[in-house]
């Protein structure tokens, strides 16, 4: 954060650099985050939880991933979906070979799986660069979707080639399968997501993200004055990896319920979370959450605007959805391409001083 | 041997296909300097239009009554993806001058994006059958003589696109704006300070571009109807470009060429041990790997980097 | 706090050094060496290879034939962050900042080499990686006042003027508290007054923490100040090396500078 409120002097270099050194922000995130927990969950229901909620708290997860990845070592990726989907499989073949294996251990193990996978197909980023790398990842992506849908044994042979979450429980509460109650759901990927956005907002505060940071803008410079691009570019994928599958996990186990490689984690997937991305900022860990939001909110809106308030046919919404999703694409690269974070700043430095325009 | 011969044209054929929609983007990136991930909708949406020009089912017939001849309806469609063109140039391209590669690119996602979704909106979703006289089944001299199987349909696509590239080349070449193009895809700031207006050039490449997508469109629609799945070529067409380079017509071509065929044989002789469908990722192993040796494709430019 | 200084023996010999891309001979068998705590000068005509030569000894070009020993140390070749470790720091002709950070975060990066804590402790943010990342920021924020640019601290450096943007290059490249400090062109594009700020800034690195420094400079009346001894290339070639005097008299010199053709030349 680039702007200082008059009147807060920090006394130390610890207080200057902290997360939110400013009260306002302090307090306000205070607020939202006990309204997110103590608030929301006795107000929640089936409908908001399945199809707003735990949706957005999934894709910001996953887009924390991709933005470490592409907004902060600028390693694009267009893998997201095939490594979400490992994320899944990760989680079901641990829990169906370790029935009594603790549901949020099985979480973590996934994500580190994840990581391991995401290292592999990220070493190819040490030769190649920008927009080449992108055409590498989609061979993860292809690959990996192809491999969960023919290999038999990482859906457990099942005839159907689907995979089916089975139940869990958390602290005595059911957290997956359909008789899950949605707050519960809920407040388990809610608790995960606040947890590992810390994590990661505190990553790329450190000397970690300042390196990521310095591949991304300059690498060869980045070299020069002693960052170790290899070092630097797995641990990125690494950890990107590592939220990505977290994210698929979550996705596959608390909110589908069951999952099909090809359709839940196709291309598709990959662009829908680089766009989030992009419209929430890239390098930016409120732009993750922001983006997320305004992608799963989006879709909601059109269709009940249009389906429910106007009688529009389904597939003249989603076409519709569709090109709404591409010219806004378009208008946040032209007109802000550091997306939504980046107008909530601007937002908040004209709001200071209002109403004097400079 | 026979059947590996028949794999191999057969691979080839395919190839031809692909090339022709590499072309598109090789135009637009020398030109432009953008890799243009709409560019397989844009065939999508030119075979649409040609479709719509030209049969009885489409509104241009509900709101005209007629239905214009094959020949008028490819100038019709040109018409229309210039217009596209210019139209793209206007709204995104004069906006991004000199943005980074990488923003270039997902702009063009996002245009890929509206553009199905406008397609699918002026003409509907469901298939459509392009017949537009192109000889279609097996080539029989062959097939009666040799027991060789050929597609006619292929044969034309590969003359086609044989034509295509030569008259790219010398136009990229040997003329006043093809010089100018090569100009612009280095630097656009660098050109517009020399006086190239790099509106009008857009406006031409894109056009040109248009074209060769029309071409690619009404080759792709003949063989297998105009469908929905012909947007998704544009990710077949990267790993085309990365073994030809990016900036090349016959890379495009070369690079087509061995994509298809490495295609069909992989599949043909070693899906069978893995439970087949390797198509779906096996060009994208295989440029992968490519990159791996050599970062620049098979005729691109070596990327020098100074500080 | 000013370091006694008084030059030391040779920390930086190069020997014999041939760099060649493709058929282009960018240098030919170079041989110098640099003292401790001097400042060492690289001048000559455009395109005499001063940059490739800071380029070899930096690690980022690898020359096909000859030695560079650094601080005892003789190698040909190097990695650019192995070189980084090893003490030796540098600006760039075309400035190389990372546009994306704050002047502030740029000068840290500088402080990779010495900074370790790994991811874990970077995520937990608690304990020694917090310990870690103030007692830097302390080391930055000298530097930072050293160079007179704490009002920009906060402030993106792609938005700064150019000559500022040169200063906090520089104070990027100090951050790492260097043994040898490689300067390219590190005046160029400045007006005066920035060209005797930046000289100042200069000195006083040589005077205060005794960094040997190796400049490449165009403005001869700079070179001619502040250097302690002067190498003079021109076409890959080494044409003199002494002290500005012995090197302002050297007729191959005067002969380059003034454009006199070469007989072996095309």
């Amino acid at each position: 954060m680039f702007y200082r409120e008059a009147g807060q002097f920090k006394t130390s270099y610890k207080a200057d650099q902290a997360i939110f050194s400013i009260t306002q922000d302090r307090f306000i995130i205070g607020l939202f985050l006990i309204i997110a927990f103590c608030v929301v969950p006795f107000f929640i229901n089936d409908y908001w939880a399945n199809a707003i909620l735990i949706q957005f708290l999934v894709y910001a997860m996953a887009a924390l991933g991709l933005n470490i990845l592409t907004g902060y070592c600028g390693q694009v990726s267009l893998g997201t979906g095939g490594f979400m989907a490992v994320g899944a499989y990760a989680s079901y073949k641990l829990m169906t070979s370790f029935p009594e294996l603790n549901f949020v251990v099985i979480i973590l193990m996934s994500g580190g799986i994840t990581a391991a996978v995401g290292v592999f197909f990220g070493l190819p980023s040490l030769r190649i660069k920008g927009f080449y790398l992108a055409v590498a990842t989609l061979a993860a992506q292809f690959f990996l979707v192809w491999l969960f849908n023919k290999v038999g044994w990482f859906f457990n042979y099942s005839p159907t080639g689907m995979i089916v979450s089975p139940p869990r429980e958390i602290f005595g509460y059911l957290v997956t399968s359909a008789e899950a109650h949605p707050a519960a759901r809920y407040l388990f990927c809610l608790t995960f997501v606040t947890i590992f956005a810390l994590v990661a907002k505190n990553i790329v505060r450190g000397r970690v993200g300042r390196s990521w940071m310095a591949i991304r803008d300059m690498d060869i410079a980045a070299e020069l004055i002693g960052i170790r691009p290899l070092e630097a570019k797995l641990t990125a994928f690494a950890v990107s990896s590592f939220y990505v599958g977290v994210a698929g996990a979550l996705y596959f186990n608390v909110w589908l319920g069951s999952a099909e490689p090809t359709e839940a984690f196709d291309i598709f997937q990959s662009f829908f979370v680089l766009f989030i991305v992009i419209i929430g900022g890239l390098g930016s860990i409120l732009g993750s959450f922001l983006g997320a939001a305004f992608m799963v909110l989006v879709p909601i809106t059109l269709k009940t605007i249009m389906v429910d308030g106007f009688g529009f046919a389904v597939g003249a919404e989603k076409h519709a959805e569709v090109m709404l999703l591409g010219s806004l694409i378009i208008f946040f690269l032209i007109v802000e391409p550091h997306g939504l974070a980046r107008l909530w700043q601007i937002l908040k430095e004209k709001l200071r001083r209002w109403p004097f325009p400079y | 041997m026979l059947f590996l011969l028949e794999t191999v044209i057969s691979g080839l054929m395919a190839g031809v296909m692909y090339s022709l929609v590499a072309l598109g983007f090789v135009l637009i990136f020398k030109a432009s300097g953008i890799f243009n991930f709409a560019q397989g909708v844009f065939a999508l949406f030119a075979g649409l239009a040609l479709y719509d020009f030209i049969a009885t089912d489409g509104w241009f017939y509900d709101v005209f009554g007629f239905v214009l001849p094959v020949w008028l309806g490819i100038i019709a469609t040109m018409g229309v993806m210039v217009i596209v063109a210019w139209l793209v140039e206007f709204l995104v391209l004069r906006h991004l001058v000199n943005q980074e590669p990488i923003i270039l690119f997902m702009s063009t996602i996002g245009l890929a994006y509206f553009m199905e979704g406008l397609g699918d909106t002026l003409f509907g979703s469901d298939v459509k059958p392009l017949n537009i006289g192109l000889p279609s089944g097996a080539h029989d001299f062959l097939l009666d003589n040799y027991n060789f199987y050929v597609e006619k349909l292929e044969i034309v696509a590969a003359g086609v696109a044989t034509v295509l590239v030569i008259v790219l080349g010398i136009f990229f070449q040997k003329t006043r704006i093809g010089r100018a193009l090569r100009a612009v895809a280095d630097d656009h700031q660098a050109a517009l300070s020399v006086g190239i207006s790099l509106r009008t050039i857009w406006v031409i490449v894109w056009s040109v571009s248009g074209f060769v997508a029309l071409v690619a469109g009404i080759m792709w629609g003949s063989k297998s109807g105009i469908q929905f799945s012909l947007s998704l070529i544009a990710l077949k067409a990267l790993p085309v470009l990365i073994l030809g380079g990016f900036t090349s017509v016959p890379g495009a071509i070369v690079g087509g060429l061995i994509i298809g065929v490495g295609e069909k044989v992989a599949e043909v002789y070693a899906g069978p041990y893995v439970g087949g469908a390797i198509e779906n990722w096996f060009a994208y192993v295989l440029a992968l790997a490519f990159l791996l040796v050599r970062p620049q494709g098979l005729f691109g430019e070596k990327i020098i980097e100074r500080v | 706090m000013t370091f006694d200084r008084k030059i030391g023996d040779t920390i930086l010999a190069v020997d014999q050094i041939s760099l060649s891309f493709g058929g282009v001979k960018a240098l030919s068998n170079i041989s110098f060496s640099v003292n401790e705590h001097e400042v060492f000068a690289i001048i000559g005509p455009n395109g005499a290879g001063k940059s490739s030569m800071l380029n070899c000894i930096n690690g980022f070009y690898h020359p096909q034939e000859g030695t560079i020993t650094f601080k005892g140390n003789t190698r040909r070749q190097v990695r650019p962050s192995e070189a980084a470790r090893e003490g030796i720091a540098r600006t760039f002709q075309n400035i190389a900042l990372f546009r994306g950070m704050s002047t502030l975060d740029n000068i840290m990066t500088g402080r990779n080499t010495k900074m370790n804590k790994g991811i874990f402790w970077q995520a937990l943010r608690i304990g020694p990686a917090e310990k870690e990342e103030m007692e830097n920021r302390a080391v930055v924020e000298k530097v930072i006042s050293f160079l007179e640019i704490e009002a920009i601290r906060k402030t993106a450096v792609g938005t700064l003027p150019y000559g500022l943007q040169k200063r906090v290059e520089l104070g990027r490249a100090l951050a790492a508290e260097p043994d040898l400090l490689l300067l390219d062109e590190p005046m160029a594009g400045m007006n005066i007054e920035e060209k005797q700020d930046m000289c100042r800034f200069i000195l006083d690195v040589n005077d205060e923490f005794g960094t040997t420094i190796v400049l490449i400079e165009h403005d001869m009346g700079v070179v001619m100040d502040i250097s302690d001894r002067v190498v003079v290339l021109d076409y890959g070639k080494k044409l003199a090396e002494g002290t500005p005097d012995q090197v302002r008299a050297n007729q191959a010199v005067i002969d380059a500078y003034l454009g006199v053709a070469h007989d072996d030349d095309v």
